[in-house]
């Protein structure tokens, strides 16, 4: 059961993980300082979160590892995030684009959480459903701004939301572990949180003008360990100093 | 020379000499007012070229722990920018064309910044030799004579100090870990101790600001009584660590009451303060593209707030 318990927190430990690395490529380059800070919020919150699932993980996992080491020690087809996490800060569209539907999902799935009965889950999940209340009205009012701002602004986050939304069917892919911790009320049901994720993403594109019609395949794979190419330049330099600095304290 | 005839100079001189703020809506002098913007903006601008090197070392840190500490110390380094250019704007001059200054050279800053930060020990040593060394001019700024800086200065400065302890502790970690950490360590001493010996500026005898600065309470040290508070107090901190300072002049001057220290290599400080340092063209780009790049954004932020308006404006007829 441990086992179970530690592979369904590893799915919701390294989606804010990676997020939270490519949000962190960003401190120091973005549009504006107000908007640098807001960013780097993200993912200071993201990481925080990564923290308390990792440190779980690693005590129900019972083979004295730490955070760090999950963090920074598995192969790559260890890690558990979706590809949508994984995409590149093409431009600061893309980055509002892949921010907003990640908080779409993040949040009624955090909703759900807050009831888990793994009691350090549910903690866990009170604690981030705040901070992730505000990513999503950062990134909803971000994506209104763009999709409702100038001409330019609307062809570049349409072209981001188009692309970006074939990766969000792997979010919903179903897995075993997801099944089997739903059905004991540990995990979250997913097809509850897609009704979620789709009629805010409904509304919030309707608002910003944006449409995803006709977009009708999409990139599976992450959860189960298969990734973009991606992946491995972010674990580059992600486990760099781990990698080639073993077994030192830091 | 300072000429008191006129009796609003006389007024303000004399606010100064008791100790008293000179606040934005104060009368002041002209040159007071382009000192200031000068010397706040310059500032505000080392803040944000100085979240580049530190900012490098995020996606690489070796721990959850110190990736987090690290994002939210160069977060804060933003903050910083901001209160400053806020502070800047109070005297008459907008963000934007501050940020013109800097993205054309115009406006200096920091030139340490031009440093490379290539080893992971660069984060322990630029938080304890370069924000150690920013804290002294830092803590004589809160009792500067300008309220909007002086202000923003002491909440800067309670940011900066725990910056600074968290670099120490980088070090520290470092020089009780193994052999491969603690060359690392003393390696980012080697490279980052002159650079920031240079951080106080010239020679007082070469400052040609010092005199009216000390007058209007701009400074309220030299440059030279700076540096040697620094090194005064930062090679006991080396003698903990178990690294050596690169200076071999290095020596207690028992009648002096200080220490003693070699020649500052005023070329290099000449040099990269002409543009030519190691990453002045590096840091300088990365605003640049950044700020380009963003472009879009901020005029996609300014149509919509202004259909938002206009529409509300329709609803309220």
């Amino acid at each position: 059961m441990n086992q179970k318990i530690y592979n369904y927190l590893l799915i919701l430990a390294d989606n804010p993980l990676i997020l939270g690395h490519r949000l962190s490529e960003l401190c120091g380059h973005g549009p504006n300082l107000e908007t640098d800070i807001g960013l780097t919020n993200i993912s200071l919150d993201l990481f925080g979160q990564v923290r308390n699932y990792l440190q779980y993980a690693a005590e129900i996992q019972g083979l004295g590892k730490t955070e760090d080491d999950l963090a920074f020690l598995r192969y790559e087809h260890e890690y558990r995030n979706y590809r949508l996490v994984e995409q590149p800060n093409t431009d600061f569209a893309w980055v509002i684009a892949r921010q907003y539907l990640f908080d779409a999902y993040h949040l009624p799935l955090l909703n759900q959480l807050v009831g888990s009965k793994d009691s350090q889950i549910a903690a866990i999940a009170q604690k981030s459903i705040k901070e992730v209340q505000y990513h999503h009205r950062f990134s909803s009012e971000w994506v209104k701004r763009l999709g409702d701002g100038t001409e330019e602004s609307h062809g570049k986050i349409q072209k981001a939301v188009s692309i970006l939304w074939t990766y969000c069917g792997g979010i919903f892919e179903e897995t075993e572990v997801e099944n089997e911790m739903s059905q004991l009320g540990i995990g979250a049901n997913l097809d509850l949180v897609k009704a979620d994720f789709l009629s805010d993403t409904k509304y919030i594109f309707n608002e910003a003008a944006l449409s995803v019609e006709g977009v009708d395949w999409s990139q599976k794979g992450g959860k189960l360990g298969v990734h973009s190419e991606h992946l491995g330049f972010i674990l580059a330099d992600l486990q760099y100093m781990q990698r080639t600095y073993p077994q030192m304290n830091w | 020379m300072y000429l008191n005839n006129d009796p609003l100079e006389a007024d303000f001189q004399a606010k100064i000499d008791k100790g008293q703020n000179i606040e934005a809506k104060d009368w002041m002098p002209e040159k007071y007012r382009k000192t200031h913007i000068r010397q706040i903006s310059q500032h505000a601008h080392s803040e944000i070229v100085g979240m580049l090197p530190e900012g490098n070392w995020i996606t690489r840190a070796p721990s959850l722990r110190r990736k987090v500490a690290l994002l939210a110390k160069v977060q804060d380094e933003a903050g910083h920018g901001l209160y400053l250019y806020s502070a800047a704007e109070t005297l008459g001059i907008t963000r934007d064309e501050l940020y013109d200054q800097l993205h054309s050279g115009k406006a200096k800053y920091s030139s340490i910044f031009n440093y490379p930060a290539v080893t992971w020990a660069d984060m322990g040593a630029v938080g304890w030799l370069v924000d150690g060394a920013a804290i002294m001019n830092q803590v004589m700024l809160t009792r500067t004579s300008y309220g909007p800086y002086a202000r923003a200065m002491v909440r800067i400065c309670k940011e900066e100090s725990f910056h600074q302890r968290q670099g120490y502790e980088i070090m520290l970690t470092l020089c009780n870990g193994t052999e491969v950490q603690k060359r690392m360590a003393q390696d980012a001493l080697n490279r980052w101790w002159w650079p920031s010996l240079m951080m106080f500026g010239p020679r007082d005898a070469e400052s040609p600001h010092t005199e009216q600065a000390l007058k209007w309470k701009i400074k309220l040290k030299t440059n030279d009584e700076l540096r040697q508070q620094f090194v005064d107090q930062t090679v006991s901190q080396a003698e903990i660590l178990g690294i050596t300072i690169p200076d071999p002049k290095l020596k207690w001057n028992e009648a002096r009451g200080h220490y003693d220290f070699g020649d500052i290599d005023w070329e290099e400080f000449t040099q990269v303060v002409a543009g030519n340092g190691p990453c002045n063209r590096e840091r300088l780009e990365a605003r640049k593209s950044a700020w380009e790049k963003g472009a879009w954004v901020r005029d996609a932020a300014l149509a919509y707030a202004e259909k938002q308006e206009q529409r509300s404006l329709k609803v309220a007829v």
